[in-house]
């Protein structure tokens, strides 16, 4: 570490730039002024705001809705799609077709679906973003569960089907219990994505019925307000809380094993 | 064995077809056919009132080449170049460094580079309006130094600012990985022949980590040309990058051929980093 001294002005200058944001919107947060650039004094008045306003409130149930709706289903098609690329194709225009929802960006993502939307005459809502989200959801889940086949001994698999075992029972009973964590990490992952996913939504979404994310935007066009950063207090509480207790799982899955 | 093979081959189809067939079945619906959408409107003419009129026409493309739209189209470029290079120059020598921490330290690093990235992207976008507003911290703390206040917010400068908060972590993950898995010794082998750091870094570690440079390009360049939120909220809509034109071509003006061929443009960025990826994986693969 001594010997790349000069390199640590950038390392710090990344920490700096990537966690100041967050402290001046926390500390904001509990700020009693209206004007968020003066300090008042500690008060909590912004988070009751906070929770009167009505417009958030449905934004956070309709996201709630989309993103278990889309974490459910990206979870069962991800995971069966991953077996089966790793055990029954050896295409690689077949891997490349389930990563490409991850690598295409959002926006062109949203404007194929409006169009086909469109184009099938569906009606927009919230069904409209929730099959949006699994499209890019069940590529996360696919990926990860797909990295936890990599690492598994496939002879536990032909062992059962040795005993006789059909192979609809061997994925029940061998092949899902042992893929469980990847199943729940990408499940995770693909539940924080949609949590957050606002471009998709944005697009595919009916106006009377936004996600948080465009309730958010919808909000920050109109400028600086404190209830915002109490907002974003709670939500970075969140955010953090999930991330540290999935790195303690997979931390305590990897000493298990 | 004659008569086992084909309930083994219809084993093995039905295999097939249980595990991938609804997975690719939604993204055959829901992402091959809404991409040939779109790819089939860049050679339609508009409808009066949105959607599309189905006679062929040429004139979406040659309308990329309008100075108007050239305009937007490189200064969007110059403006995610930019950011690209900034996230180089800070994320090459932090996932340098991190590679080099204890192991304790290297995850909590590597947590806290990923976690405002696991936070509200519009959330992390607004914290720079807060930042950089005329009467906020920044410019508070040079008119504390006696210094005049300047203008940050709704320039150039704020968007890369913010777009390089959105995706400096996407640099920093796949440098990491890269610079990680070079083997200590080629550099030590370098240094024993009498190569001094510089040369070493120059002519060992940067070309061995060189595919995951450009993925971590291609991840920083490719969302920051498509991004429309970071240049509508932090540079006050005065700017209008790739993104806010497709945006508001399916949205606003209605010209969804139009946003088609800049959406295809996009693509096409991207299906070329790509491929220059590959194609450096693949040397420093032999060069390894």
């Amino acid at each position: 570490m001594r010997r790349h001294g000069w390199l640590r002005l950038p390392f710090w200058l990344t920490y700096l730039f990537l966690y100041a944001p967050i402290v001046v919107l926390v500390v904001m947060s509990f700020n009693r002024n209206r004007s968020p650039y003066s300090w008042g004094g500690f008060s909590l008045d912004w988070y009751g705001t906070l929770a009167g306003n009505a417009s958030i409130r449905t934004g956070l149930v309709n996201t709630l809705i989309v993103a278990l709706g889309s974490t459910a289903l990206s979870t069962v098609l991800g995971t069966l799609l991953a077996v089966g690329l790793a055990r029954h194709t050896r295409s690689r225009l077949l891997d490349a077709l389930s990563t490409l929802p991850a690598i295409l960006p959002d926006l062109v993502i949203a404007i194929g679906l409006l169009a086909f939307y469109s184009a099938v005459k569906l009606t927009l809502g919230l069904h409209s973003v929730l099959i949006a989200h699994t499209v890019f959801g069940m590529a996360f889940v696919a990926a990860v569960v797909r990295a936890r086949l990599g690492g598994m001994d496939t002879s536990l698999e032909e062992a059962s089907r040795d005993l006789g075992a059909t192979p609809l029972t061997t994925f029940v009973k061998v092949t899902l219990p042992t893929l469980a964590p990847g199943i729940v990490a990408g499940a995770l992952l693909a539940f924080t994505l949609s949590l957050d996913e606002f471009v998709i939504a944005f697009f595919t979404a009916a106006p009377s019925e936004p996600t948080l994310p465009i309730v958010i935007y919808s909000m920050v066009r109109f400028g600086v307000t404190p209830e915002i950063n109490a907002l974003a207090t709670l939500l970075l509480a969140v955010s953090f809380t999930v991330v540290i207790v999935a790195q303690r799982l997979t931390r305590l899955t990897e000493a298990l094993k | 064995m004659t008569v086992r093979q084909p309930a083994r081959v219809l084993g093995k189809a039905a295999g097939r077809l249980a595990t991938m067939g609804p997975g690719f079945g939604f993204l055959t619906v829901f992402l091959l056919v809404p991409l040939a959408l779109v790819l089939s409107y860049t050679v339609f003419r508009r409808g009066r009132f949105g959607g599309v009129v189905y006679e062929p026409t040429g004139e979406n493309f040659t309308r990329l080449a309008d100075p108007l739209y050239l305009d937007v189209v490189v200064g969007s470029v110059k403006l995610a170049a930019i950011t690209t290079l900034l996230a180089l120059l800070l994320g090459y020598p932090t996932a340098y460094l991190i590679a080099r921490l204890p192991a304790r330290w290297k995850v909590v690093a590597l947590v806290a580079v990923v976690l405002p990235f696991w936070t509200n992207f519009l959330i992390r976008t607004y914290a720079w309006i807060v930042l950089l507003n005329s009467e906020g911290p920044v410019n508070s703390g040079l008119k504390a130094l006696g210094l005049r206040p300047v203008e940050l917010l709704y320039t150039d400068g704020a968007i890369v600012a913010g777009l390089l908060y959105a995706y400096l972590p996407l640099m920093i993950l796949p440098l990491y990985s890269a610079v990680e898995r070079l083997d200590p010794q080629l550099r030590e082998a370098s240094a024993n022949l009498g190569a001094r750091p510089a040369r070493t870094f120059w002519s060992v570690t940067l070309p061995l980590s060189l595919p995951g440079v450009l993925t971590g390009c291609v991840f920083v360049f490719v969302p920051s040309l498509g991004n429309f939120v970071i240049p509508e909220l932090l540079g006050g809509g005065r700017r209008i990058m790739v993104g806010n034109l497709i945006r508001d071509q399916f949205l606003k003006a209605r010209d969804w051929p139009f946003g088609s061929v800049l959406a295809l443009a996009v693509i096409a960025v991207l299906v070329l980093l790509l491929f220059a990826q590959a194609w450096a994986a693949r040397r420093a693969g032999r060069g390894a």
